[in-house]
């Protein structure tokens, strides 16, 4: 009942029943879909395993519209590699699975991102978003009567991942890895070549994809959503293995696999469809009328029920209370540093901001032919058959979260935000993954309420629609919760793609938005002085939407050459990052707008602010255009020679050349793994 | 002309290749799905990159057995241009169409990257419109991409021209930094990286379309 805050309504969202996708007008008769999901605990005991089933199964989802995959994001978190070769291990692995899974399929891994935090030691957060592309008119629009065929298609079922969802909500104590289930995606690769020749072809009244509970929640939850019945018998399923019992069967979460409702006057060519894959297809039951479920073994009935009451569980409201951590959050650090230029060192090879380039050239991010923009950069864009181009990233901040729940989520869904309107989209809907602890606890329940309505506030404030989401709770071990973890996915569409271009000698770098000293969560106070506390970076949405506003007109106007969010490690970070993607220096002044003390100019994590790079020809209609929408702004410096150097008035507090910044940013992921 | 785009189980990159071939350079172009043998009316053939058969065995082993391969095999001894990008080269070499073997890459792990090639034969239907040496910008993505050949089949390669593009950096250990080869008579040739994915500006991030010639090398041998 606390999810319906989120808004999920907007001009272009449609809403299909029994979609476990939400589903975008992206104009010219083309529609978006998009889901996210986690695969938290089989990641955390089986990573290689878990990762990749979990890319299996939201690409799935994407299917189940009738839409085909184009995308992929993953968002990984793991305990702190620098001291855990546990953390390490399920790292590497995880991106193994998700590489080896994606590549396969021919969908594209076109960003993420990934973050290390001592709270995720011994566990693992795998999250998955993936997009489709397809025209309206084949969006699967879910029917059934009386007398159509339910079929199972694709893999064989098995005993692997029986129990799997039960599993991913104990509380991770036991190492069971044969819950984890066993990707193929070979077979996943043929259903969906399969399924898109059947919708082709109009051969699928309703489809859904075989997920958490299997057979048993995928019958039911599609009886249930088209208001049927389903009489199915287990004898029919083809399995794996011999012996299965029944409950096995229905339960059992081997992967690859669809459920699919077909007439009998077209059952002849989805078999023939099938047979052309070489991939199962067996009739295993039909649509009845009423709402009843029933399964039987040959003859035998084995259950009779009706759908709804599988198919709803209730969602309990829950006690919540304010935890006590919150009032014992450290203090503020004591004072300046004496060394900027090594904090700036040391926070550029950090584990959470240096170069993800060892992750994503594991990916194949260019198949498919559509990506115009590239991961690395703020949000990546994929060009589409409409003509049009789709901004999508996704963020989580759960330092932030951590220490303010609602700002944090609100901040993170803002980032996102920020991140695609770099490219020049705009926002047109989101999607959440709320990742907590256990909800009984009402110290977390409190911060999962805190965080949802974060994250509520900012998209009605936006008019940014919640287009689909997933929540994860239980996500814990036995040393304790992770820290509260709301991830957002935002999609945006721009009617034609900004490419940055690197930053050139006498350009100029401007800063959009007021910095401010909203230390708690940074980097800076938890990598360098090892706080948790602090007051964390507070979203204005009325200051957001209007510096966001300011950020496209100019990239409309084609006034600016690149745009980058200023976020983790703070202007100081982003400010080094263009020059390390430009191999240029830049001279950069600490007179920013919003009067933050030094430290703060340089680390604070503040929202709502951009960096731009103007070259000379542009910079008066650039500053003008600023000055006429009243956004705060302030002139850097300009980009030229061969360093880093930031000055507090006369006074130069770091120098750094930009090609030992570049080696110790580009290398040090990969060497921690490796080390 | 009309150039057949064999589709094997596992092929990802088919589709790609027919939106360059038609959409971009307006060949006619058509899907030939591997059990089937080829249409008679072919004047060329590519085999997309992709994991036939999920990698299984080896990349490419398993697809190489498949039955449009004997039509490949009958089309490329009568001259028929046919062209092997990614887990195609794979196949075509796993089938002995071209000699080598394809390994994992030195650093052990898929990569996917932008790189430049070095043209060093510009006498096949898929060159001629390079010159000797000119570099080319284009994306690798690859697990098993290490071409790999004796001391001698490399010499023997060399004094044929049978070596079409090398590497200009060090990428993934290949044999004398070979990214793709042809047969004797140079109408087969294999690449491991994607030309289809660096002939439109727009999916391009170097701004040098030159990659382009080799389709457009493809169409200039239908009109000649």
């Amino acid at each position: 009942m606390h999810l319906k805050k989120l808004p999920m309504e907007g001009p272009l969202v449609i809403y299909e029943k029994g979609y476990d996708s939400g589903v975008l007008d992206a104009g010219g008769g083309y529609v978006v879909t998009a889901h996210i999901e986690s695969h938290n605990h089989p990641s955390a005991v089986e990573p290689y395993g878990g990762a990749a089933t979990g890319v299996g199964g939201v690409i799935r989802d994407i299917l189940s519209a009738g839409t085909r995959p184009i995308a992929i994001l993953d968002g990984l978190r793991f305990g702190d590699i620098t001291k855990d070769k546990h953390a390490r291990w399920l790292f590497k692995s995880a991106v193994s699975g998700i590489a080896d899974y994606g590549n396969c399929l021919g969908v594209p891994t076109v960003g993420g991102e990934v973050e290390f935090d001592a709270c995720y030691q011994n566990y693992a957060l795998v999250d998955v978003a993936a997009v489709g592309f397809g025209k309206k008119s084949d969006l699967i629009r879910n029917h059934a009567q009386k007398g159509d065929l339910v079929v199972l298609l694709g893999g064989m079922t098995g005993r692997d991942g029986v129990g799997g969802s039960q599993f991913a909500s104990d509380l991770l104590e036991s190492q069971d890895r044969s819950a984890v289930q066993i990707p193929d995606p070979f077979i996943e690769k043929l259903i969906i070549e399969a399924v898109i020749e059947a919708r082709r072809q109009k051969l699928i009244h309703a489809m859904k994809d075989l997920g958490g509970g299997g057979l048993s929640c995928a019958i039911s939850e599609t009886a249930d959503a088209l208001g049927v019945g389903i009489e199915m018998d287990v004898k029919k399923v083809h399995t794996r293995e011999s012996g299965m019992s029944p409950e096995e069967i229905m339960t059992s979460e081997s992967q690859e696999r669809m459920l699919i409702i077909t007439g009998s006057a077209e059952i002849k060519r989805l078999q023939d469809i099938c047979a052309k894959f070489r991939i199962s297809c067996s009739v295993i039951g039909s649509v009845t009328s009423g709402g009843q479920m029933r399964i039987k073994q040959g003859q035998e009935t084995l259950a009779d029920l009706p759908a709804s009451v599988v198919a709803n569980a209730s969602l309990l409201d829950l006690a919540s209370k304010r935890p006590s951590y919150l009032d014992e959050l450290d203090a503020e650090p004591p004072g300046p540093i004496p060394d900027h230029t090594r904090t700036l060192e040391l926070l550029v090879a950090s584990p959470n901001i240096s170069s993800r380039a060892w992750v994503y050239g594991r990916y194949d991010h260019e198949v498919g032919i559509r990506t115009v923009v590239r991961p690395g950069l703020d949000a990546s864009v994929l060009r589409l058959d409409n003509g049009r181009y789709l901004a999508v990233t996704i963020d989580a901040s759960p330092k932030h979260c951590y220490v303010d729940p609602r700002h944090g989520a609100a901040g993170c869904f803002e980032e996102a935000c920020r991140n695609v309107a770099c490219t020049g989209a705009r926002p047109a809907g989101m999607l959440d993954h709320l990742q907590f602890g256990s909800p009984e606890d009402p110290e977390i329940f409190w911060t999962f309420l805190e965080s949802l309505g974060g994250l509520a506030e900012y998209s009605r404030d936006m008019g940014i629609p919640c287009i689909g989401g997933k929540v994860s709770l239980y996500n814990e071990t036995p040393a304790g919760p992770i820290k509260p973890t709301p991830m957002v996915a935002v999609l945006g569409l721009a009617d034609r793609p900004f490419v940055a271009q690197k930053a050139a000698d006498g350009d100029s770098l401007i800063i959009l938005g007021d910095t401010k000293d909203e230390m708690g969560g940074s980097e800076y106070y938890e990598y360098v002085h090892g706080i948790v506390g602090g007051a964390c970076p507070v979203v204005d949405s009325a200051v957001s939407r209007k510096n966001m506003d300011a950020v496209l007109d100019l990239i409309e106007g084609r006034l600016v050459k690149s745009v980058h969010d200023c976020s983790k490690g703070g202007l100081a970070v982003a400010a080094t990052e263009l020059c390390m993607t430009s191999e240029i220096g830049c001279d950069v002044g600490l007179d920013v707008p919003g009067g933050a003390p030094l430290d703060a100019a340089l680390f604070s994590e503040s929202h709502s602010r951009y960096l731009l790079v103007a070259d000379a020809k542009s910079l008066d209609s650039v500053t003008s255009l600023l000055g006429k929408r009243g956004v705060p702004f302030g002139m850097l410096g300009k980009f030229g020679g061969s360093r880093m150097r930031f000055a507090d008035g006369k006074k130069t507090v770091i120098d750094l050349s930009v090609d030992k910044a570049q080696r110790a940013w580009s290398s040090s992921l990969g060497d921690l793994v490796h080390g | 002309m009309r150039v057949g785009v064999v589709v094997f189980p596992g092929s990802n990159c088919d589709r790609d290749m027919y939106h360059v071939l038609t959409d971009v350079f307006d060949l006619d172009a058509t899907y030939c799905w591997h059990e089937h043998g080829l249409p008679k009316d072919v004047d060329a053939i590519v085999l997309p990159g992709g994991f036939s058969y999920g990698d299984r065995l080896r990349a490419g082993a398993i697809a190489a057995h498949s039955p449009v391969i004997a039509d490949v095999k009958r089309m490329a001894e009568a001259s028929v241009p046919v062209l092997g990008v990614c887990n195609g080269f794979q196949i075509l070499v796993e089938a002995g169409l071209l000699p080598g073997a394809l390994l994992k890459n030195d650093s052990l792990s898929f990569m996917c990257e932008w790189t430049e090639l070095l043209v060093q034969n510009n006498k096949t239907p898929f060159t001629s419109k390079f010159s000797k040496n000119q570099r080319i910008p284009i994306p690798i993505a690859n697990g098993e991409g290490r071409y790999y050949a004796d001391e001698d089949t490399l010499r023997e390669m060399e004094r044929n021209g049978q070596i079409v593009f090398k590497y200009g950096d060090r990428v993934n250990g290949s044999s004398g930094m070979i990214a793709g080869v042809c047969n004797p008579e140079g109408n087969v040739v294999g690449m491991m990286p994607h030309p289809e994915r660096a002939a439109e500006p727009e999916i391009n991030p170097t701004g040098r379309g030159t990659t382009s010639l080799m389709f457009e090398s493809l169409r200039a041998g239908a009109a000649s």
